[in-house]
């Protein structure tokens, strides 16, 4: 029988795979052809979606991106040929053994290495690529073990901030409590990032192996997984992989024949950026309005309902079964500096060849953008990118060099965030760039603190009387006024939603003056 | 308003079942919604008294997220990105076009109840900007034409 692969990850789904795969059905049943039609996650080659896949003996080849209009030649390619299905390389949508294409095959896939290979659904398909290692290995050690080892492998929180992991888990198991509780902050709310989503969806029971992982080593018997209302799909998916997980013992009183209980739900947001702040997200799931919290108490001591939580991103609870299974040495062999492991960049924008590239820290923006990316979708010249979400700098292109790396971004005012790149070309203007990111903070600003509250509208006004006005003197004081306005944000709110805003707007002001009519002189000021 | 507590049984349900749930609120928040198609004003005493909190707490968090609704909804609800990335790829000529077309502002709702716009921040297909969501289905590659098309489709449902 003819077997198909074609991905049911979300954003397939909204280029056309659902129709894809039903053009494949109906056109198959009027050929009286059998055909069994697997729907995968998505390999992360966006541009190439709907990306549909067939069996060769050189491994799985593709065809993208396909149109229902595509389905009865590649039908004629697969079944007419005397040769091996799959070796339609004539078709001209063919791209040869998937794994071969060098934006896939250059890439170091640690957390997405099932990415399109597997159902999401399927635990026989997980665990035949390598799932449950990491929670079987856990099971047989110490919780202290396990914690070492999160500690040694270097992880870092890959929510944007970038704390050392094993030190939150260290802090949750040595605190004492009758209660404890392990949160997923799933509310990826950054433009230009979609890598939660893509695991969600796609292979969900990593998540919730190191979720396990993760309560079982300090001791919470309870998960959340804090979901934006935005990833409809990926609530709907956990949903189903938490149900399947509880019937083979994953969850529930005794987890993986482990004597301990474990259990996970799904709570889901309502639209609320700020809720991706870890103590903002803990408000919410407690009912609250979505309000950040000073800090001291640290979560890990008082965190949901007061109790010790370890709050996580998603990418970083998902790092832990290979951490696990493979050992901390393995991991931390990834990276440079202390930048350790795999980061999974998301290209988005005005890139040709939009997607995730799962690579160790390191590599150049440069290589990703103009590596992978290929450059602009438009065909213009590349303007800047912004890397780390609406929080995150534009970086211009004489800056593209710098490798990707926490403290490397950080030394020159930018930050890796969660591995968000948005390219623009040289039509996007970088003052209304810097005061959108104002007007979202406005927008989106919880309003407990005054820099981030007030700081945010004052800051709209202020960019645009600088580029209302025609006098140069007036021009100047609005953009010291600008500049001193994001030093008191970046300085003086309680959390990255105000103090972060400052960084796309300083950027643009700083890199690229002429879009706000000044000139680099009077901007470099 | 009388017709409201046509409600009051679903509201209900939906308590009776959730309200003994940690961090209840947003979960029966959620459920009404889900239900009724917004969140009645009847429903806020309810809630309220089911969950011990103030009236002043129950609105508190139905105005602060964005997702909430008070009134009922039109038959469709477009959701087109307006974040950094689909920006990159032209949203904001989209939106123009889409205000232009259906004559209302970026959180309007036609007269005939047919469509209501509202901004998103990022639906996560970025990696295909633009995109919308049009009645939670998500579309990407946008392009003026398919907008046209699927607010042309909204519109003649409608009529119908």
């Amino acid at each position: 029988m003819l077997k198909l692969y074609i991905p049911c990850d979300s954003v397939a789904r909204a280029v056309g795979a659902d129709q894809v795969a039903d053009a494949l059905q109906r056109e198959a049943e009027r050929r009286q052809l059998p055909l069994d039609i697997q729907r995968t996650s998505s390999r992360g080659l966006y541009w190439l979606e709907p990306l549909l896949e067939c069996d060769s003996a050189q491994g799985r080849q593709g065809f993208g991106p396909v149109t229902p209009d595509d389905v009865p030649s590649l039908l004629d390619a697969f079944t007419g040929e005397p040769g091996e299905p799959g070796e339609p390389g004539g078709h001209s949508l063919a791209l040869g053994p998937v794994e071969d294409i060098p934006y896939l095959k250059t890439q170091q896939r640690l957390l997405f290495a099932r990415a399109g290979i597997t159902r999401p659904l399927s635990l026989d398909d997980y665990r035949a690529h390598g799932g449950f290692a990491g929670l079987e290995a856990a099971v047989a050690l110490d919780g202290a073990e396990v914690v070492a080892a999160v500690l040694d492998s270097g992880l870092r929180g890959r929510g944007g901030a970038a704390f050392p992991a094993g030190i939150k888990w260290r802090t949750v198991r040595d605190a004492v409590a009758g209660q404890k509780y392990v949160v997923c902050n799933a509310d990826e709310g950054d433009s230009g990032t979609f890598a939660d989503r893509m695991l969600m969806e796609g292979d969900p029971f990593l998540l919730i192996e190191g979720m396990i992982i993760a309560g079982l080593a300090v001791g919470a018997d309870k998960g959340y997984i804090y979901v934006r209302s935005e990833y409809p799909d990926a609530i709907r998916v956990l949903d189903q992989a938490f149900a399947i997980a509880r019937d083979a013992g994953y969850l529930g009183s005794d987890v993986a024949g482990s004597g301990q209980a474990f259990d996970l739900e799904v709570r889901v947001g309502a639209g609320a950026y700020i809720c991706g702040e870890e103590t903002a997200l803990l408000e919410s799931i407690e009912g609250k309005r979505g309000i950040v919290r000073a800090k001291p108490p640290l979560p890990a001591l008082q965190g949901l309902f007061g109790l010790p939580t370890l709050v996580h991103n998603v990418l970083t609870l998902a790092s832990v079964p290979i951490i696990i299974a493979k050992g901390a040495s393995f991991y931390r062999d990834f990276g440079m500096g202390r930048s350790l492991g795999t980061m999974p960049f998301q290209l988005a924008g005005n890139i040709r060849q939009g997607g995730l590239v799962e690579r160790a820290f390191g590599l150049t923006l440069r290589e990703l953008v103009e590596g992978y990316g290929g450059g602009t979708a438009s065909g213009r010249p590349l303007k800047a990118a912004q890397v780390g979400g609406p929080l995150g700098a534009w970086v211009p292109p004489s800056h593209f060099d710098t490798p990707l790396d926490y403290e490397a971004f950080a030394a020159m005012g930018a930050m890796l965030g969660h591995g968000g790149v948005v390219v623009a070309d040289d039509t996007l203007n970088m003052a209304s760039m810097a005061r959108f990111a104002l007007q979202f903070c406005a927008e989106e600003s919880c309003g407990k603190c005054t820099p981030c509250r007030i700081g945010s509208t004052r800051g709209m006004e202020v960019v645009d009387r600088l580029i209302a006005t025609s006098d140069m003197t007036e021009r100047h004081d609005q953009a010291l006024l600008l500049r001193d306005l994001c030093d008191t944000m970046q300085y003086g709110s309680l959390c990255a939603m105000g103090g972060m805003t400052a960084y796309p707007v300083a950027s643009a002001l700083k890199y690229f003056p002429a879009d706000f009519g000044l000139t680099h002189t009077e901007a470099a000021q | 308003m009388p017709d409201e507590l046509l409600h009051l049984p679903v509201i209900h349900r939906v308590l009776a079942r959730d309200k003994d749930t940690p961090g209840a609120l947003l979960p029966i928040l959620h459920a009404i919604q889900h239900d009724i198609g917004y969140i009645p004003d009847a429903a806020v005493a309810e809630i309220a008294h089911a969950l011990n909190l103030s009236l002043a707490e129950v609105h508190g968090v139905i105005s602060f997220y964005h997702d909430f609704r008070t009134t009922p909804p039109a038959r469709h609800t477009l959701r087109l990105c307006r974040a950094e990335s689909c920006q990159s790829r032209g949203a904001e000529a989209l939106a123009a076009q889409l205000r232009e077309q259906l004559a209302l502002d970026d959180h309007g709702t036609s007269a005939d109840g047919a469509i209501s716009l509202r901004p998103v921040y990022c639906l996560g297909a970025c990696a295909c900007s633009p995109a919308l969501e049009l009645d939670g289905q998500v579309h990407a590659r946008l392009t003026p034409e398919r907008l046209r098309a699927l607010v042309n489709a909204c519109r003649e449902d409608a009529a119908c």
